[in-house]
């Protein structure tokens, strides 16, 4: 390791006295005083969530209210802290999503353990789960901190969806081999 | 201890690489044995060779000789014989090695081969892996990362099969899934012999289908499961349970019978969702009955023996008040593991008991359900707990009529179940040791909670006399103690030497004790089992008859 | 009502006089601390202390949410809090000596607003101006300075009774520090007594001798001090500060290197009134600073309160008076409180060079320029 030895420019009469620079201090901080104040005041002034903020996480329907889940459980092996426990099971045959055969019976994410890294979101073949915009969740009790899935899909609502992968395999099934 | 034949070996290159493999091996088996992995779907190492998948595709050449001389066509850059490559790529399966044979498993043409059987295979595929329950263990997936495009280039509609077939009471069928790779058919064909399956229609329209008016209901329809290499085949009771990735996997032995089927029991946090075979050439091949399938619901069946709250050292203290007094017969169990059945007859010599067991006997099958449904018969006689292949309990019942048998211990059997009547029951004070209640528990003046076979490790000797260890799965019901501990416990309370429950005293105990046992330990049984001499008992007659990989002794004599 | 007043025995009198000290220094220390929070929390870009709200109070219409947000609450709050936490007590400490501590700490920070006169009234009857003031002594300033210098027994006698290490650190750098700032800070007020007695008949150290002389007629008479003498108002502010053991200056506290300086080991109530000492004295030195430098009540340079008040009720001339002053007096406690939140504070090395060699030499060389310009004029 080399050293470079660095001269200081010296102080001049004035910046020793410190007065010019205690003023400017002064000056800087009163400046400061008259300015708005930066701080949100929280619970009554919220802030803007922005795109892609990785909140609550949430189970979400589709726009025909179909439960997006098929219980793949790909979130429950991928989560680092073990939060997501899921029992699966098959969708009984008088069901409209039949189809879909699997969702799942269970969905309990242990809000004291998620960490919201988001990879459950992210792993999510279904894109079923989503971390949202709810960010303050608390509870008296360690029981009420484990989110349910019905109190799931509550968080989570309806989100739009780009594929509606299922319904169009009902269609094909409906159709058919076409030409055979 | 019975060395096989050594078998012809035959010289080839796999990538260069040179190894003696036996007469009659195949490519992909050949490959195996230097380390390389031929993927492919349709071959099953006991299974007849369809070649139809054509995912193991590999390019093959011979030493070039001259037609006319025979001479060996020599190249002239680096002095060795010249290697005349096949052009078109051949498959694994189905060519057998031949002396001086070259394989090439890596090369770019087989890639690509592989790549397009890859490709034509997902074409109708259903991708539907988040609800499908081979996801996990899939080949598919499997050679999909290696040689799969990532994308598709087919825009068309995907073919639409029936997704929900029942094949079978404990099979249902994904046709979507299926990669006619036709294992199971050949399964059922030369195995299970109940040829109920196979394909109808034509191209990328067949299906696979049950006979017309049959299922898939013989006792190893199961297996179909195991060998489907995607997930076209699935168990209608593991279906939508677990992921498989979830799941720890335990080397077990079936306790169904004689047979000592090997079997993976696999769990999860102490709960187990399904037991599948394991491979052993010497006992079952790759293949289990249904039947031993469904026996891991012993577990958390709801006539499981509860602690009842008293302390053990109340238990204890009755039974050796009980034991005591005398006139105690001893019954054990063939259930019982090695280990179990060598303390109980440590008891019974303790307190100068006779002793039981009781013969259990069902119709064999002839494939792996033999007629012994004791899968620890040959441990009794091991152990000196009987010298006879034992049969009901009568000579018990008179014993007790005769008022020569105040007490008896039974160790996981049912009594009146064996044959004796309740008022013989009535008449003796019995301990009981066992995991489920039944008849004898409730007349038991103690009874010890004990464990399962899939929650205490152990071993088992099989019909073949071959030494097979079991490993608990998960962990024991909660105030259930461990036979081993409570058959030591007892030796004890009634002035013998303990040297310790645990497997690797008790095992130093049988070592010792046990002349055909000497220098073993628990940990050097190999996990596919360790075969006795079985000299001792050549004269006895036992109730087994023939079964896979089994040709009784006695049957020759008696027949 | 003044009959009424001088008619009571002394000791009522006394006792009256008492209580007005005490009921003008504990609100306004109070105040100071609520201000100190919010002044810092508005430097710092924050709103400051403003969720309390109190039963009652905090529900009237517009004055409420008004108190609430200036975090009226938060300051009762903390009053009662201090008053009703539990008396912890180190086991270590010397009790007698540690419960003294704050009682020395406060009772300079009272006696001195005895002599320090807060505003001025019209005298019908003399045709004069006199002094609010609740002892109108001759000794002035003298009696400040001699009076205020006793709080650093306070904080030796915390550092030494609490029987630790850091309050002991704490101790013995207020000790020191106040020595050496107040050799600086007597030498800085000489030039203007000597200014303010150069041409009377009568010598007097009174604090309303000063204020008179710059309530004179004409341009030097009406000049305020810190024009004629800014180097003595400079080192008489920057000993004040070093003095009250304010940032830059607060040694003796330093909570970065030792944890809370001399009162590290004290709590609850005797904890709070350590800070309405250091309030206290803050208000006191902030007023004579005022009346030294900055005409006391005179509203501006030049501008006597006199001929302002002249024709007024008293009440109303005492009340113009008072509120001149203390107008002053509170921006010099906001500038405290301002400096406090501009300036890092300095290593305790830095603060002896400073008082020693910097500060001493030209406070000496102020009083002789001084005294010899004085002479002179005097001569002329």
């Amino acid at each position: 390791m080399s050293f470079k030895t660095v001269e200081r420019k010296p102080l001049s009469f004035a910046e020793r006295t410190y007065v010019p620079q205690i003023l400017g201090g002064l000056k800087t901080t009163f400046k400061k005083m008259v300015k708005p104040n930066e701080t949100l005041e929280y619970p009554e002034a919220r802030p803007t969530i922005p795109p892609g903020y990785r909140g609550v996480p949430t189970l979400v329907k589709d726009p025909n209210g179909r439960e997006k889940c098929v219980s793949c459980q790909l979130c429950e092996f991928v989560c680092p802290p073990k939060a997501i426990r899921i029992k699966p099971g098959e969708i009984p045959a008088d069901d409209p999503t039949a189809h879909v055969e699997k969702a799942p019976q269970e969905f309990d994410i242990d809000m004291l353990r998620c960490i919201y890294c988001g990879l459950c979101q992210e792993v999510c073949p279904e894109e079923a789960i989503w971390l949202q915009n709810v960010f303050s969740l608390s509870g008296y009790t360690r029981e009420e901190m484990v989110n349910n899935k019905a109190k799931l899909y509550e968080l989570g609502g309806t989100l739009p969806d780009d594929h509606y992968k299922w319904d169009k395999k009902k269609a094909a099934e409906e159709a058919g081999n076409g030409g055979h | 201890m019975i060395q096989p034949a050594q078998p012809e070996l035959v010289t080839v290159f796999i990538d260069g690489q040179e190894i003696a493999v036996p007469k009659g091996t195949n490519v992909i088996e050949a490959a195996r044995m230097v380390g390389t992995d031929v993927p492919h779907y349709c071959y099953h190492p006991k299974l007849s060779i369809a070649g139809n998948c054509r995912m193991c595709l590999i390019e093959l050449g011979m030493p070039m000789t001259d037609r006319a001389t025979r001479e060996p066509i020599m190249d002239e850059a680096t002095g060795k014989q010249k290697i005349n490559w096949i052009p078109r790529p051949q498959i694994g399966c189905g060519t057998t090695v031949a002396p001086g044979m070259h394989v090439k498993t890596q090369s770019p043409m087989v890639k690509e081969c592989r790549e397009g059987v890859m490709e034509f295979l997902l074409i109708n595929h259903p991708l539907d892996c988040p609800i499908c329950d081979q996801a996990g263990e899939c080949k598919l997936q499997e050679q999909a990362t290696g040689y799969g495009r990532g994308y598709s280039r087919f825009i068309e509609q995907k073919n639409v099969k029936p997704k929900r077939t029942r094949l079978g009471p404990r099979v249902t069928l994904d046709d979507e899934r299926c990669v006619l790779c036709s294992r199971c058919i050949r399964f059922t064909q030369e195995v299970a012999k109940d040829d109920v399956l196979g394909f109808v229609d034509r191209g990328s329209y067949s299906t696979l289908t049950c006979y017309p008016g049959k299922e898939l209901e013989n006792n190893y329809s199961l297996n179909t499961v195991d060998i489907c290499p995607v997930g076209a085949l699935t168990s209608t009771d593991f279906r939508f349970k677990m992921r498989v990735w979830f799941l720890k996997q335990t080397n077990s032995i079936c306790p169904e019978s004689s047979v000592g089927v090997n079997t993976v029991v696999w769990s999860r946090e102490g709960v187990i969702y399904r037991i599948t075979p394991r491979r052993n050439d010497e006992v079952n091949d790759t293949w289990m009955p249904d039947s031993g399938r469904v026996l891991y619901k012993e577990v958390q069946a709801e006539n499981r023996l509860q602690p009842t709250g008293d302390p053990a050292s109340d238990l204890l203290a009755t039974a050796t008040r009980l034991l005591q007094g005398g006139a105690v017969a001893v019954v054990g169990s063939g259930r019982s593991s090695l280990e179990e059945q060598f303390l109980t007859a440590k008891l019974a010599r303790q307190l100068h008991a006779a002793t039981f067991v009781v013969g259990r006997t069902g119709a064999g099958d002839g494939i792996l359900i033999s007629a012994d449904r004791n899968p620890n018969t040959r441990g009794a006689l091991v152990t000196g707990l009987i010298s006879e292949v034992p049969g009901d309990l009568a000579a018990l019942g008179r014993e007790i009529d005769a008022g020569k048998v105040k007490t008896v211990v039974s160790v996981g059997e049912d009594l009146s179940a064996a044959g004796l009547t309740a008022e013989q029951l009535a008449k003796v004070a019995i301990v009981y040791l066992g995991s489920h209640a039944n008849a004898t528990s409730a007349a038991a003046q103690v009874v010890f909670p004990t464990l399962t076979v899939f929650e205490k490790s152990g071993s088992f000797i099989n019909q073949q006399f071959r030494l097979q260890k079991f490993a608990s799965a998960v962990p024991g019901l909660t105030g259930a103690t461990d036979d081993r501990v409570v058959l030591d416990q007892l030796v004890t309370a009634v002035g013998g030497e303990s040297a310790g429950s645990d497997l690797v005293s008790v095992w130093r105990e049988l070592a010792a004790g046990i002349p055909g046992l000497a220098d073993l330990t628990y940990a050097k049984i190999p996990d596919t089992g360790l075969l006795l001499a079985d000299d001792t008992w050549s004269q006895l007659t036992f109730p087994e008859g023939e079964s896979l990989h089994h040709q009784p002794a006695a049957a020759e004599t008696t027949a | 009502m003044i009959e009424l007043y001088l008619s009571l025995p002394i000791w009522v009198q006394a006792s009256l006089k008492g209580l007005i000290a005490i009921g003008l220094i504990i609100p306004i220390a109070g105040a100071c601390s609520l201000a100190e929070r919010k002044i810092s929390a508005w430097i710092q870009g924050r709103p400051g202390p403003n969720r309390a709200r109190a039963w009652g109070l905090g529900y009237i219409p517009i004055l409420g949410p008004i108190l609430q947000r200036l975090g009226v609450f938060h300051l009762m709050a903390d009053g009662a809090k201090f008053v009703f936490k539990e008396d912890v007590v180190p086991g270590h400490v010397n009790k007698f000596y540690y419960y003294l501590a704050p009682l020395v700490a406060l009772v300079p920070s009272l006696c001195t607003i005895v002599v320090v006169p807060f505003g001025a009234y019209f005298d019908a009857a003399t045709e004069t101006l006199k002094p609010l003031i609740l002892a109108d002594v001759d000794v002035g300033i003298l009696a400040v300075f001699a009076i205020g210098s006793l709080s650093v027994y306070s904080l030796i006698l915390a550092g030494w009774a609490s029987n630790s290490k850091y309050p002991f650190l704490g101790g013995v750098r207020a000790s020191a520090q106040l020595i050496s700032y107040e050799l600086s800070m007597t030498l800085s007020v000489i030039p203007v007594f000597l200014w303010v007695n150069a041409p009377g008949p009568e010598a007097t150290l009174s604090l309303f001798a000063v204020v008179e002389s710059q309530s004179q007629p004409g341009f030097w008479g009406g000049m305020w001090f810190v024009f004629l003498m800014p180097l003595c108002a400079f080192v008489f502010l920057v000993s004040l500060f070093a003095e009250t053991n304010r940032q830059p200056f607060d040694m003796p506290e330093s909570e970065a290197d030792l944890v809370g300086g001399f009162h590290t080991e004290y709590g609850e109530f005797k904890w709070s009134i350590f800070f309405v000492a250091e309030y206290a004295h803050m208000t006191i030195g902030s007023g004579v600073f005022v009346l030294l430098f900055l005409g006391g009540w005179n509203p501006l340079p030049w501008v006597p309160l006199e001929p302002l008040i002249a024709g007024l009720p008293v009440w109303l001339g005492g009340l113009i008076g008072a509120s001149v002053f203390l107008g002053k007096t509170f921006f010099f406690i906001f500038l405290f409180m301002w400096v406090r939140w501009t300036l890092p504070r300095f290593r305790y090395d830095q603060v002896m060079k400073l008082g020693w060699q910097k500060l001493l030499p030209i406070a000496i060389a102020n009083v002789i320029f001084y005294a010899l310009a004085i002479a002179l004029i005097e001569r002329a």
